[in-house]
């Protein structure tokens, strides 16, 4: 059966640690801005932690909520590129062809969550950085757009990997960068058309949203939330 | 007082004769603009797009904005020369030669500024529907697909429409001439002699141009509405905004008509050809699309307060009450409220009304799409990945560089083509409203170049 991949974000066992966007950037070949650069709003980062805070001193709350590319299946992004570099995978992912792409960046304006970001410059790693760039994963040069792939590099390399052998793939072989760093396992991926996956499991938790489902957009990222800050910390 | 039909040919030719001084200091002005920009782009080439102030979320700025100014600019022309001819309005005569002119130098701007702000502009052919080694076409379903169908097949429509009613005066050129300027003219003017099967023939050609130009126009700005109004972006899904952008484009089109014919009419001495009345007309015609500007923006503006969807509201009011609040007034101010009186009032519908009333729809307009693009990029549907925008040195000077292009492209124009019609000013000399009677083969007259009027 063909795989339908998808994550869940638990928004009440996010800690706002930041730890998945470090690994990120570190599979995926993610340059850092620097600090001019991101003052300048040109910070680049496939996965972010959005802090928002509620109330008034001395009692604000402050939520985190990790936003992604939610790999839509009806996805704004798709559509508007003149070129197929924002392409829908058999697999169900908003992948992005970097070599198809000529940088007109109508995705990035058509995505309502923010989560394509353009290469202004060549990308550059500070020392020793340079030093643990990921083989598997391609680096982009000026003037394309790259966006969360959901390590497509990993999936590939464990369906190849089972095949091989001749095998099913099983639910937790592997996992996203931002998951495995996950410590209070907050990000859970996995296949969506395995009924018995955790992250199927999870999906149907009476806890889940979608992040801006209101539009229409069939995100395969649900966002499992109970409720108030206090619920999640003492519930 | 007429001028006969030798002083026409005597006036309307003597631009392409003689120059001022003044002329060529104008033509290294604009050159030197234009060198600018290129050297900016350049620059830009060298060391990535960055140089740019573009950021995330605000991924369009002033390149998308300058796009949307020029194109709807050159609704100027075609559309408006059209519809005069169609409708048979006689006191067009002086008035289309310039403004099909704007219409094919602004589409050419138009068209060149997206090239500039894609990020590899080197790869920008992969636009164009051919066989290629990447087997795979362009995606159709992309709004700028359709903006490059669109914006080319206006280019060539409206480049066709200027030259086709060029060709007679090209012969007279030809004929007034010698040397290599007469064999260069020869070409220009496909062998015209005249004859009545000549006159016919350009007649109905013009007027297939004349009917077809219009939808391709009304489509162009359309289209070109639609790259912002098919995603789902707060404040630009919205259905209004392809007729929102046709009544935009017609309204900064006829500003930047009447300013060139000012300009023309003060510099090569047309005050027999270009009229008060000319001025008074195209005032009425900018009048009318000032009302309808107000119209949509209002229609615009009311629905999305009264939907008071979150997401749109929060780009209403950063538009209209926080940071680019006083943009959006001046905007209001230089389209409506300082435009309104000048030209409703006659006696201030004066070629000196029209021109300031032009000059403050054409800044109106322009701050109208820039404040459709950045103002909606910046405040989407996540406050925590909101964001502004400011433009950088070299963005302004790409944009000092497209008006420095125009500039220096009409200057040429009127270098090589005679800014005003000439067979069409004499045709207007003729009995009968001008309807010149020709003697065909057969012997019996017939009426040629012109319907009834």
């Amino acid at each position: 059966m063909a795989h339908k991949w998808g994550m869940v974000v638990d928004l009440d066992r996010c800690t706002g640690c930041e730890a998945c966007v470090v690994a990120c950037h570190a599979e995926n070949n993610i340059p850092t801005a620097g600090e001019d650069q991101a003052a300048r709003g040109r910070a680049k980062h496939w996965i972010r932690v959005e802090r928002y805070w509620e109330g008034d001193f001395p009692n604000p709350r402050i939520r985190f909520q990790p936003v992604l590319c939610q790999q839509c299946d009806e996805a704004p992004c798709e559509p508007v590129c003149p070129t197929y570099a924002s392409y829908h995978s058999p697999e169900g992912l908003n992948s992005q062809i970097y070599n198809r792409c000529i940088g007109t960046r109508f995705c990035a304006n058509a995505c309502p969550y923010n989560v394509r970001f353009f290469n202004y410059y060549n990308p550059t790693w500070d020392m020793p950085l340079q030093l643990q760039l990921n083989p598997d994963v391609s680096v982009r040069s000026v003037g394309i757009m790259e966006k969360c792939t959901f390590c497509v590099q990993r999936i590939k390399s464990a369906e190849i990997q089972a095949e091989a052998e001749k095998r099913e793939l099983k639910d937790g072989e592997f996992t996203t960068a931002c998951a495995q760093s996950c410590a209070s396992r907050a990000l859970v991926f996995g296949d969506l058309n395995d009924p018995n996956s955790e992250v199927s499991r999870l999906s149907s938790s009476n806890r889940g949203t979608k992040l801006l489902g209101e539009l229409g957009t069939k995100p395969n990222v649900t966002y499992l939330e109970r409720g108030t800050w206090e619920d999640a910390t003492h519930g | 007082m007429q001028p006969t039909a030798e002083q026409i040919e005597q006036d309307l030719l003597r631009p392409l004769f003689h120059s001022s001084g003044k002329y060529w200091v104008a033509v290294a002005l604009a050159a030197t603009l234009l060198l600018a920009g290129v050297a900016a782009f350049g620059y830009q080439l060298y060391a990535g797009i960055g140089v740019w102030g573009l950021n995330s979320p605000v991924f369009w700025g002033f390149d998308i904005t300058n796009f949307v100014f020029w194109i709807g600019i050159s609704h100027a022309g075609t559309l408006i020369s059209a519809i005069l001819r169609l409708t048979n309005a006689t006191w067009r005569r002086p008035v289309t030669r310039c403004a099909e002119a704007i219409t094919v130098f602004s589409v050419l701007i138009g068209a060149i500024i997206p090239l500039c702000h894609i990020g590899r502009p080197w790869l920008g052919f992969w636009m164009i529907p051919y066989p290629n080694e990447r087997h795979i076409w362009p995606n159709f379903r992309s709004p700028l697909a359709w903006d490059f169908f669109a914006i080319s097949t206006y280019l060539t429509g409206s480049t066709t429409f200027l030259y086709l009613p060029t060709i007679p005066d090209f012969a007279t050129v030809r004929d007034a001439s010698t040397g290599l300027r007469r064999k260069i003219y020869r070409i220009l003017a496909l062998g015209w002699q005249g004859t009545p099967r000549q006159w016919q023939r350009l007649e109905t050609a013009m007027f297939i141009m004349a009917v077809v130009i219009v939808p391709v126009a009304v489509s162009v700005h359309t289209i070109v509405s639609w790259d912002f109004a098919m995603t789902p972006v707060p404040m630009w899904h919205s259905s209004i905004f392809g007729p929102y952008f046709v009544a935009g484009a017609i309204f900064s089109g006829i500003a930047a008509l009447i300013l060139a014919m000012a300009l023309l009419r003060k510099f090569l001495h047309l005050e027999e050809y270009l009229r008060p009345i000319h001025f008074q007309n195209l005032g009425k015609l900018l009048l009318t699309m000032s009302l309808l500007w107000f119209y949509f923006t209002f229609a615009e503006r009311l629905t999305a307060w009264y939907g008071n969807s979150p997401p749109e509201m929060a780009v209403f009011w950063e538009s209209i009450r926080k940071q680019f609040a006083p943009l959006f007034w001046t905007m209001v101010v230089c389209n409506f409220i300082i435009p309104v009186p000048i030209l409703a009032i006659k006696r201030f519908r004066t070629i000196t009304g029209t021109a300031i009333a032009s000059c403050t729809v054409v800044v109106g307009m322009w701050l109208e799409r820039f404040l459709i693009v950045v103002p909606a990029l910046g405040h989407k549907f996540l406050p925590y990945s909101w964001g502004t925008y400011r433009p950088t040195w070299v963005e302004v000077t790409l944009m000092a560089s497209s008006f420095g292009m125009m500039a220096l492209l009409y200057l040429l124009f009127s270098k090589f083509v005679p800014m005003i019609s000439i067979w069409e000013m004499k045709v207007g000399l003729q009995p009968h409203g001008g309807v010149p009677v020709v003697a065909s083969a057969d012997g019996k007259h017939e009426v040629v170049l012109e319907g009834p009027q």
